[in-house]
């Protein structure tokens, strides 16, 4: 594969797209959210159970490409049993990490989700990883509202 | 080289038709792009632009410079008459009968916009306008803004599978509240041609007038007005060839005339006190403000342009590239092409099994390949086809035989390492 497009579609990213962990719609959940990307027509359905200010299960559904499909499964793995307020800072962390802000979150504190950097150098695809993290912090918000995209 | 690549290469000689010579004329198509030469097949989206054309801009902002029908200095003489002859080769271009039936606009959505505001001040509540399964969201939501506004009904011809209009349908659609019927002359996402000119025989047996979406014909397509019998033809500048931000909406003038002003401002007047203004005629009437000038005459030197080629060789040769794609995608595993219609350009739309469009979309940039990826801003009919976005590659008279051979290598190459 040539470089750049390694980094984008690295093993971890296509083993998440093709068989993405988390994949099920969820009955009782708390909170549901619907993300959409207009631009390339990505949508996906995010659940999230609370149990106070904790985050007890997490899932999804939707059809997307790989990138955002992979990103999703990611956040579902990482999110479960993180407090809300967590769930919110790890939101920044990834934000700064894909759109490559000034002050770079610590790498070691992202772990996995390190593999999602290799969109920085597509403008083009950052939307496509940023979906589900916008729904998420749209599920998390005050505001509650019942769909986000990325527009 | 492969046994397509020689198939073409014959028919070009059977055509008459030398890509490797047109492409000398297009600045943009020689450059690398990720390491590879650039194989533009994003021609739907917008064509590139002949030196010819943006000579013709460059020198009008170099030399006549100025403002339109206003001024008395040499300038804006020269301005003005480079303005009007755009126009006049636009009349000629789609044979429409006076250059007052062509109408000056920013493009194709913008023309739609025109002729649902002007129509839509005459509809009632009730109204009908008909649109087809295949349209573009320019042909779909300037009606849908109507509805909101005043309770018209917008009904939808079907599409067969295979990518052509129900045309059997059609006219069970009709009925004495139907206003308008608009259609597009070629879809942007399947490639289908429609035949215009008998849904315009069908339409004006029940009173109903037709706009057409030209967008996605000009570039491909002798278009002849009159012959077509439609009402309004709209398309843009940029799909064949010519500069972005400028498009014509052709209209019968009788139809022109009815309508109100779209904007008002200067230009479209002929006296203004703050009690009353009277209207230009006109053509002037719907341009209203300092128009795009230098769009209009790069306009004119695209029109020039083609109109220097062999059209007849330049479409067969399209042909060709169209059933060697058609031909050589079918041998991708997993690949397959969204609609079959007899009657195509050289567009073709593809989903890959287990690989979504926007993955495709990065790897074949990778490899040089400019292709468009997504809903082509035509979502009912994606719906229609259950998938959520295609990969669409579309051809222009300056692509070759070896840019399709690439491309497919490129789709073999994301198979492997996608999925």
């Amino acid at each position: 594969m040539s470089s750049g497009l390694e980094d984008l579609y690295q093993e971890l990213i296509l083993d998440h797209s093709r068989h993405p962990h988390n994949f099920r719609a969820m009955e009782g959940a708390s909170r549901t959210i619907e993300g959409y990307n207009p631009l390339c027509g990505d949508e996906l359905k995010l659940y999230l159970r609370l149990e106070g200010k904790r985050i007890a299960d997490v899932s999804f559904q939707g059809k997307g490409c790989a990138i955002s499909t992979a990103s999703a499964s990611m956040l579902t793995d990482r999110l479960k049993g993180l407090s809300v307020r967590e769930a919110e800072e790890l939101f920044e962390a990834v934000h700064e990490l894909l759109t490559g802000g000034h002050s770079g979150p610590d790498p070691d504190a992202l772990g996995e989700l390190e593999a999602l950097a290799g969109v920085r150098k597509y403008p083009m695809r950052v939307k496509c990883a940023t979906l589900s993290w916008h729904a998420l912090k749209a599920a998390l918000s005050d505001e509650q509202p019942e769909s986000v995209t990325t527009e | 080289m492969s046994v397509v690549a020689e198939q073409v290469e014959r028919t070009e000689t059977q055509t008459g038709w030398d890509a490797s010579a047109v492409r000398r004329d297009f600045p943009t198509l020689h450059q690398q792009v990720n390491g590879a030469p650039l194989a533009y097949l994003d021609n739907a989206a917008t064509a590139q632009k002949p030196q010819a054309v943006i000579e013709a801009v460059g020198h009008y902002y170099r030399r006549d410079n100025a403002n339109v029908h206003r001024g008395a200095h040499l300038l804006a003489e020269r301005a003005t008459a480079a303005y009007e002859t755009a126009r006049e080769k636009a009349r000629r271009f789609v044979n429409a009968r006076s250059a007052h039936e062509i109408i000056f606009l920013r493009g194709t959505t913008e023309a739609i916009n025109l002729v649902a505001s002007g129509l839509g001040s005459r509809f009632r509540p009730g109204d009908e306008v008909v649109l087809t399964r295949m349209e573009h969201h320019a042909n779909i939501v300037p009606w849908q803004l109507l509805s909101g506004r005043c309770g018209i009904l917008i009904r939808v011809l079907p599409v067969t599978p295979e990518g052509d209009l129900e045309l059997d349908e059609l006219e069970s659609l009709f009925n004495e509240r139907t206003r308008l019927l608009a259609v597009t002359h070629v879809s942007n996402v399947l490639g289908t041609v429609n035949p215009v000119k008998d849904i315009v025989r069908i339409a004006r047996q029940y009173d109903v007038p037709v706009l057409v979406d030209g967008a996605q014909a000009v570039p491909h397509l002798r278009v002849d007005v009159q012959a077509l019998d439609c009402d309004f033809y709209c398309f843009s500048g940029h799909k064949m060839f010519g500069p972005t931000g400028i498009g014509v909406l052709y209209g019968k003038e009788d139809l022109l005339d009815s309508l109100p002003p779209y904007q008002g401002g200067g230009e479209m007047i002929r006296r203004v006190s703050f009690e009353k203004t009277d209207f230009a005629d006109l053509p002037h009437r719907f341009e209203a403000g300092t128009p795009n000038i230098a769009g209009a005459v790069g306009l004119g030197a695209a029109i020039d342009y083609l109109q220097g080629l062999d059209l007849t060789a330049a479409a067969q040769y399209e042909q060709r590239l169209l059933e060697s794609a058609k031909g050589r995608l079918g041998e991708v595993p997993g690949l397959r092409i969204l609609g079959e219609a007899r009657h195509k350009v050289a567009v073709v739309s593809f989903v890959m099994e287990d690989v979504h469009a926007h993955d495709l979309g990065t790897v074949l940039d990778h490899k040089g390949i400019a292709v468009r990826t997504g809903h082509h801003c035509a979502m009912p009919l994606m719906d229609f086809y259950g998938v959520p976005a295609t990969t669409r590659a579309s051809m222009a008279f300056y692509n070759t035989p070896q840019e399709i051979d690439r491309l497919v290598e490129g789709l073999h190459y994301a198979r492997e390492i996608l999925t």
